[in-house]
């Protein structure tokens, strides 16, 4: 899942890589804004209430919805995926 | 009249508050371990600055979900008197017990500097004390200061007057140059809507002895003191 800050909230990390990338030359940036990436590894569960989980989760703790939002998709995994 | 310290892991000014309420108010107080529920003994509670749970996820966060602010907001709820300082008053917005959230400071570096505070309500437990038109200096110390609230909900807190301190220059104006962090309108105290919990950003604690270069958050603790004593709490 990923959690970025809303629309209009300024984002000064994003606004700070993007002039890093000006200075390097890069052309064409529109807007870098920076989020956060996370992984939820859920076991037992159908898809819909993987869903139903998630956004719960989302609701109480992962996100302040004062100021950021969210996005996440669901897919299967095997047990080779957890890394560190 | 008794005074209530929250430690949280990772909390660092915990001992900067009780040695400001014990030694310099001469008030009675202790520390509340955040795996305490039972807050009855207390008058006030504060909580105070550092990084408790390391700020992970985001500042206050993982705290606000400790034993301790299920009973902080029961306090809360019964018209005490609760203060959050810096990581306590980001404890306390991710509680939902004060408006708003934070972000990192615009300039995305950890601003630690004196900074000047106009009091904006001082009809509060907190700021009664605060002389009319008075600058109070404090130091700030955060890397996450940078108040937002939405629209709607500063426009209702402005006229609820739930905005407590703004940054201001020395001659008291309300500039972009006084402002620390980035918070919107220069934001730097507010309250909720009863005017018994606020959360400010600045030390006062550090603010508090002539020997730390200022006692002007002196008058955030005298006014809770005097407010207590006569019988208000």
């Amino acid at each position: 899942m990923e959690i970025t800050l809303k629309k209009g909230i300024h984002d000064p990390q994003g606004s700070t890589v993007e002039n890093a990338l000006e200075a390097m030359e890069f052309k064409n940036i529109e807007r870098v804004r920076m989020g956060k990436y996370l992984e939820l590894y859920l076991a037992g569960l159908s898809k819909k209430e993987a869903g139903h989980h998630v956004e719960e989760m989302c609701r109480k703790l992962l996100v302040n919805p004062v100021i950021e939002e969210y996005t996440y998709t669901l897919e299967p995994f095997v047990e080779n995926d957890m890394t560190g | 009249m008794k005074f209530g310290v929250v430690v949280f892991p990772g909390s660092n000014c915990d001992v900067d508050v009780y040695y400001m309420v014990r030694d310099v108010l001469k008030c009675d107080v202790e520390y509340i371990w955040h795996k305490e529920w039972k807050l009855q003994r207390f008058d006030a509670v504060i909580i105070p600055g550092g990084f408790s749970y390391g700020d992970y996820l985001r500042p206050g966060a993982i705290a606000r979900l400790s034993p301790v602010m299920k009973a902080v907001r029961d306090f809360a709820d019964e018209g005490k008197l609760v203060l959050g300082i810096c990581n306590g008053f980001q404890v306390l917005t991710e509680a939902e017990m004060l408006p708003g959230a934070f972000c990192r400071n615009t300039h995305l570096q950890f601003r630690c500097s004196y900074t000047y505070l106009k009091v904006e309500n001082r009809n509060l437990p907190f700021t009664r004390e605060a002389q009319p038109g008075s600058l109070l200096q404090m130091p700030v110390a955060n890397g996450d200061g940078n108040y937002y609230v939405n629209e709607a909900q500063l426009e209702e807190m402005n006229e609820k007057g739930q905005v407590v301190f703004r940054y201001v220059n020395e001659l008291g104006e309300v500039l972009p140059q006084a402002n620390p962090s980035g918070a919107l309108e220069n934001i730097a105290g507010v309250c909720n809507e009863r005017g018994n919990v606020l959360g400010m950003m600045p030390h006062p604690e550090r603010a508090s002895d002539t020997l730390f270069g200022s006692e002007d958050g002196l008058v955030v603790f005298e006014s809770m003191m005097n407010y207590l004593a006569a019988g208000k709490g």
